[in-house]
């Protein structure tokens, strides 16, 4: 089991932990994948910063990421192509449900900058990952600088759930995904201590795309079957299942390939 | 604290029911743990050997320098472990980032230090008189050797204890180097940090009694050869 597996039996993918901490890759997307193809994926769930850092080293061959800024940045460098956007969720602010800021209800911007301004405890992932370059640039969509040294922001350096946890101990507001935040609340059999006060603003929206390592770049990257990886997942039949991958009756992810 | 309970209830569900993720994870860690510590001891005790009977020049600076890698933290050498074995490094070639023979390879970096230093002690330690009693006897220098090794032996199972319990319970080589792939590179330690990291802290704890139990079931089988070497 320590062996790779024959050549074209599986497939590298580094992607966000959001898609692996819900359960769906390892619940639907990779066996799926393997009884229709044969091919075996083999994910690392990483920060997306770190996810698309793996693919400048050639480490892996195809990436599920959300970040679409960031992914730019390595398209236009020639590292990744084929650039899929396959489907969304939406990040929610979650903090205690005596919302002692005073935030329900808000929108982002002015949320951020009355949190801000009470030095209301915020709970930071700190990571680079996906969920927190969109925080960052919601602080900056507020005109506000990230308060990295103030006293009230706590930045974990660990993933979404960890930072959820983390969040819930010190009273903290944070800001997570949605998908992750049903299997939060999903584990506190559907009443967590945190809720969600702000949600629905598009400037919130959060899409997950999948990009293919360059061969040109890295001569040993299976290229074919990351193609294969990303037509199959935005292939009519998949984007329903995936629709239909539900925690606590919710769903954790819309398709929208092709949209 | 009921998850505290309800972990040791799951961590006897998961091995008596035979979870099959369980038992990859666990033949996960037997299996690089196992490869970390050969290579350790097949290494580690001709240099822990030739330290511990040579005088040389440098020799206590060699000697810090060692009790400093003692310490070497496991973050640290997953890191270059991993800059080296990336496509993009050095050993790129070789394939083994994402495996268990590249986590054995950092798992060996962190177990050397130890078995050396270790058996260069118990070398250093054995009765001065040993040496010129078995000149003396006629001993060629390979049974000058063996001889040496069979009187230091309960310290180099102590040594090679003492590295195995670092190598099967860490982390940061593991994670960094394996990538917690299911199925393949997933060990105890590594699960245990991403259902932590899911907020599953009751199978985090189940993983960890697991953990327990084969390093218990290490030591009893240790302690069980030793017996038989008395």
């Amino acid at each position: 089991m320590a062996l790779p597996a024959a050549a074209g039996q599986s497939l590298m993918m580094a992607t966000t932990t959001s898609t692996a901490n819900t359960g769906l890759l390892d619940e639907l997307i990779v066996p799926e994948f393997q009884k229709e193809t044969g091919i075996e994926i083999k994910f690392i769930a990483v920060g997306t910063g770190k996810a698309l850092k793996m693919a400048e080293n050639c480490d892996v061959d195809v990436v599920l990421v959300h970040a679409p800024a960031a992914e730019q940045v390595y398209v236009n460098s020639g590292v990744l192509m084929d650039r899929t956007q396959l489907m969304y969720n939406d990040f929610v602010i979650i903090g205690p449900d005596s919302d002692p800021a005073g935030i329900k209800g808000m929108k982002v911007v002015d949320a951020m900058k009355t949190i801000a301004g009470k030095n209301a405890f915020f709970a930071s992932r700190g990571d680079n990952s996906g969920t927190n370059k969109k925080e960052i640039s919601l602080w900056k969509a507020a005109g506000l600088a990230v308060p990295d040294k103030a006293d009230y922001y706590v930045q974990t350096g660990q993933g979404m759930i960890a930072t959820i946890t983390v969040a819930e101990e010190k009273g903290a507001y944070t800001m997570t995904d949605r998908g992750t935040y049903i299997k939060y609340a999903h584990n506190h059999d559907g009443n967590p201590a945190l809720k969600i006060l702000v949600e629905g603003d598009e400037v919130l929206f959060n899409q997950y795309s999948a990009l293919a390592v360059n061969p040109a770049k890295c001569p040993d990257v299976q290229y074919d079957l990351a193609k294969k990886f990303i037509a199959w997942m935005a292939s009519p039949a998949t984007q329903k299942k995936i629709g239909e991958f539900k925690l606590l009756g919710k769903v954790l992810f819309t398709p929208n390939a092709g949209k | 604290m009921d998850y505290l309970l309800h972990g040791f209830f799951q961590a006897f569900q998961l091995l008596v029911q035979g979870d099959p993720e369980t038992y990859s994870a666990v033949t996960a860690t037997v299996l690089v743990s196992s490869m970390s510590i050969c290579a350790s001891l097949t290494l580690g005790i001709p240099l822990g050997f030739f330290l511990g009977i040579n005088d040389f020049r440098g020799k206590k600076i060699l000697r810090t320098l060692l009790d400093t890698l003692l310490s070497f933290p496991t973050v640290v050498i997953g890191l270059l472990v991993y800059a080296f074995l990336s496509k993009r490094g050095p050993l790129g070639d070789l394939g083994l980032l994402f495996t268990l023979p590249g986590v054995a390879l950092g798992q060996t970096l962190l177990g050397l230090p130890i078995i050396i230093a270790m058996t260069a002690t118990a070398v250093e330690s054995l009765d001065k008189r040993l040496r010129p009693t078995l000149i003396t006897l006629g001993a060629t220098p390979g049974q000058m050797l063996s001889a040496t090794l069979l009187e230091a032996r309960y310290s180099l199972m102590l040594a090679a204890m003492a590295a195995y319990g670092r190598i099967v319970s860490e982390v940061g080589i593991s994670m960094m180097v394996g990538g917690n792939i299911k199925w393949h590179t997933r060990t105890i330690t590594t699960a245990i940090a991403l259902e932590t990291g899911k907020g599953e802290f009751a199978v985090g704890i189940a993983l960890g009694i697991v953990l327990m139990i084969v390093a218990l079931a290490v030591n009893i089988g240790v302690a069980a050869l030793k017996k038989r070497a008395t």
